[in-house]
């Protein structure tokens, strides 16, 4: 089936903050539509068909999130995103551990997702011993500092795959070494990765792994866990109740979201290299277009070890709030999305060694899958302009 | 074959036009709704609109909506995160309920399915702890209507916490959060003809609620995680076109019951004597198990079930029946037969037109199964 090159596309501006969320690829909506209308059955009703097609249905969708990991279908539990992911597997698997095996120890880096350091610091508060490490300037983990903080008693290492702010992809093969070597599990919050980046649970030596839907063209509403089998993997769940992904995650799944993970798992596997490739050349057309206007720009973050899909910029001079303002009719950000109505300086950056005001000067750009290169461009030529419209105002105020 | 029949509203309802048609639309926005431009402020406008149509329909106030991944979640936060150590619940709560708290005290149900206020008077008494009091307002399987707000003005003499599981009884009959008096209520869209994944937990102004789900701070620091916005577009339609049709057809309910009963003399409709949901039946003829008769309910396109739906393969004994004092031959012969939006009169018809033949054996005292078993 082709797609309308023109469907999906954002309106009414140029979206370049594809790390926020991404729209829902049509063809994901038009996979999902059928199971919100006529086959909306209760996937664990056993007594009736409605029940056992929808069943089907989301059976079939595991076993498309599995394929994306290289992973088993029986393997994936389905949950409500990236966020009850990480929650389920951190805390899960640091409680379950310490209860049946004395471990408490709780490892993870400075410049991980929200949801991972809030986890951590409720195990914290609840007498874990947890460890925040520093990461090195380019943003990517310090492996000998890594190795410094396990020990036999550290039950769970938390390790994103591609941040969130600066797209920079850590070294999961070398950490996971290191984390078997001492015998804890390492959970993989790839939420900005699967779909983006080659991921095999199996080779990479992953114990569990998050995935959420909104990220990579699919759902907003829907994620996954990948809890590894063999050897297996136990966590306590976050929720009781009905009993339903073999206990780890009660209540009803809801089918369409999860059909529409599926497909967007698919997709983006099959798509993967052509995407990339492409997305490669948008960004170079970005980049070229932006120092044109303004000379060399400072990159946060190492740019080898980086998502193609994703920029991070830092514009002396230039405050990143009155850069957007000015930027109109263009979406970006100055980092995660979040709840903050208030724009702080963004703690990734911070955890790179960028000083509150260069902080306070950086911009997230994100580019995806409906990104065309008249957009770029377009988008690098309003941002240039907005940068220098900023800085004469910061100039003026002075 | 004639169109199958849906009678299966409890355990989920097919999608509403209105949720679905909201739903739609906000899929085709893009934006994180916590995004401050102009994309994700478009997000968070659906989302504040959906608050406040859930909000209007239980009689809540916007601020007091947090949006979850379902009933399920909702029922874990209320007793698991409310900061309160004791827990006290009803023995016909939902799964949900019953196992988020393993040390909670049951309160029994008497014969007609309602709670004991008595015996849950002296319950609190006896309590020396902090301790919440978890009552669902409709029961998923009978339908039986608890005194959620007599209990929770009973609670709150003990200073005891109050939580309501109104997830089944929204959208049926009306709720209002703010004459229940109760602390938390747990919503569910899809029970209502709302998408499936996503619920809510309306949270009373002074109650102090820690979040299950921590991270980016959503939902006021309640519930983290990036708003579902197109679930929650059709929460709200869902919640909108439920409090249009409120006016149900109870009287529909109660002549199929009649008919049953002339049909069935020995069957036994649980929770008949109390008030109930007016699209539940839940029944039992002794001698006919459930297995059979969902068999052949589902050869002849009726789709019902035996009780809750959860997780499936298991065919274990009603906890609700038992509680209500349930034989074993009553709770193996239970069925239960729900209706909501789409549901039409020829629908009921069909259902005794199915279910006509497999009485007429056991009326005749001709047991189906020697051993009241089915092996196929």
């Amino acid at each position: 089936m082709s797609r309308e090159p023109s469907n999906g596309r954002p309106g009414g501006g140029i979206y370049l903050d594809y790390q926020a969320t991404t729209p829902t690829d049509p063809r994901v909506v038009e996979a999902m539509l059928p199971w919100f209308t006529e086959q909306f059955g209760n996937p664990h009703s056993d007594a009736h068909a409605y029940g056992w097609q929808a069943e089907e249905a989301v059976e079939k969708a595991r076993g498309e999130v599995a394929a994306s990991l290289n992973a088993d279908a029986r393997e994936i539990v389905f949950t409500s995103g990236a966020t009850e992911s990480n929650n389920l597997a951190i805390k899960g698997a640091a409680r379950f551990r310490r209860t049946h095996e004395g471990r408490s120890g709780v490892v993870t880096l400075a410049t991980e997702h929200k949801c991972v350091l809030e986890s951590a610091r409720a195990l914290a508060r609840d007498g874990f011993e947890v460890t925040i490490l520093p990461v090195r300037s380019d943003g990517l983990v310090d492996l000998e500092r890594l190795r410094a903080a396990l020990s036999e008693r550290t039950a769970v290492v938390s390790v994103m795959a591609v941040n969130n702010e600066i797209g920079v992809i850590q070294p999961l093969v070398a950490i996971a070494e290191q984390v078997r070597a001492v015998g804890a599990w390492l959970h993989v919050d790839a939420a900005q990765a699967v779909g983006k980046i080659p991921l095999d649970v199996g080779t990479a030596g992953i114990d569990l792994l998050s995935l959420s839907g909104h990220k990579l063209y699919g759902p907003k509403g829907v994620g996954a866990l990948y809890v590894r089998r063999r050897p297996r993997v136990r966590l306590e769940p976050l929720f009781d109740g009905g009993g339903q992904e073999r206990g780890l995650r009660s209540g009803t799944l809801p089918t369409p979201l999860c059909v529409g993970l599926g497909t967007a798992c698919r997709l983006a596997l099959d798509e993967m290299a052509e995407e990339a490739a492409r997305l490669s050349g948008l960004r170079q057309v970005f980049l070229e277009t932006i120092e044109t206007k303004l000379g060399p720009v400072a990159i946060n973050g190492s740019l080898e070890a980086r998502v193609v899909g994703n920029l991070n910029l830092h514009f002396p001079d230039a405050p990143a709030d009155k850069v957007m303002e000015a930027a109109r009719g263009l979406a970006v950000s100055t980092g995660s999305a979040c709840s903050s109505a208030a724009i702080e300086p963004s703690y990734v950056l911070q955890a790179l060694g960028l000083r509150d005001e260069e902080a306070a000067c950086s911009l997230r750009i994100g580019f995806g899958r409906m990104t065309t290169t008249e957009e770029a461009m377009q988008g690098a030529e309003l941002l240039a302009a907005a940068v220098v419209a900023a800085r004469a105002g910061a100039a003026a105020a002075e | 074959m004639n169109e199958p029949v849906y009678l299966d509203y409890n355990a989920t309802a097919p999608l509403r036009p209105e949720a679905l048609a909201a739903m739609t639309r906000a899929l085709e926005v893009t934006g994180n709704a916590s995004s401050p431009h102009a994309f994700g402020r478009r997000a968070r406008r659906v989302v504040e609109d959906a608050r406040e149509q859930v909000a209007a329909l239980v009689g809540a106030r916007p601020q007091q909506i947090v949006f979850t991944a379902g009933g399920t979640e909702a029922n874990n936060q209320a007793l698991r995160a409310c900061g309160r150590s004791r827990v006290l619940v009803s023995a016909g709560e939902h799964a949900s309920v019953l196992q988020a708290t393993a040390e909670a005290v049951r309160i029994p149900l008497r014969r007609d399915g309602l709670v004991s206020l008595a015996k849950l008077a002296s319950l609190l008494a006896a309590e020396t702890l902090p301790a919440v009091v978890s009552l669902q307002l409709a029961n998923n399987e009978t339908g039986v209507v608890q005194p959620v707000a007599e209990a929770a003005a009973l609670a709150r003499e003990f200073g005891a916490l109050v939580h309501c599981d109104a997830v089944q009884a929204v959208g049926k009959i009306p709720v209002d959060f703010a004459l229940l008096a109760v602390d938390l209520m747990s919503l569910s869209a899809h029970k209502l003809g709302g998408p499936q994944g996503i619920g809510a937990l309306v949270v009373a102004d002074d109650a102090a609620l820690h979040p299950l789900l921590r991270g980016g701070g959503q939902e006021r620091g309640r519930r983290a995680g990036t708003e579902n916005v197109a679930a929650i577009a059709g929460f709200g339609a869902a919640a909108a076109a439920a409090r249009e049709t409120l006016g149900y057809l109870a009287a529909r309910r109660d002549a199929f019951e009649a008919e049953l009963r002339a049909l069935a003399p020995s069957a036994v409709i649980f929770g008949a004597e109390a008030q109930r949901l007016p699209n539940t039946t839940c029944l039992a003829l002794p001698g006919l198990t459930s297995e059979r008769q969902l068999m052949a309910l589902d050869l002849a396109g009726v789709a019902v079930s035996s009780g809750s739906a959860c997780s499936s393969g298991k065919v274990a004994p009603s906890h609700v029946l038992i509680a209500m004092g349930a034989s074993a031959d009553e709770t193996q012969a239970a069925l239960r037969i729900s209706t909501g939006w789409a549901s039409v009169a020829t629908d009921y018809a069909r259902f005794l037109e199915a279910w006509r033949p497999l009485t007429q054996t056991v009326e005749a005292r001709t047991p189906v199964f020697p051993n009241g078993r089915v092996t196929a």
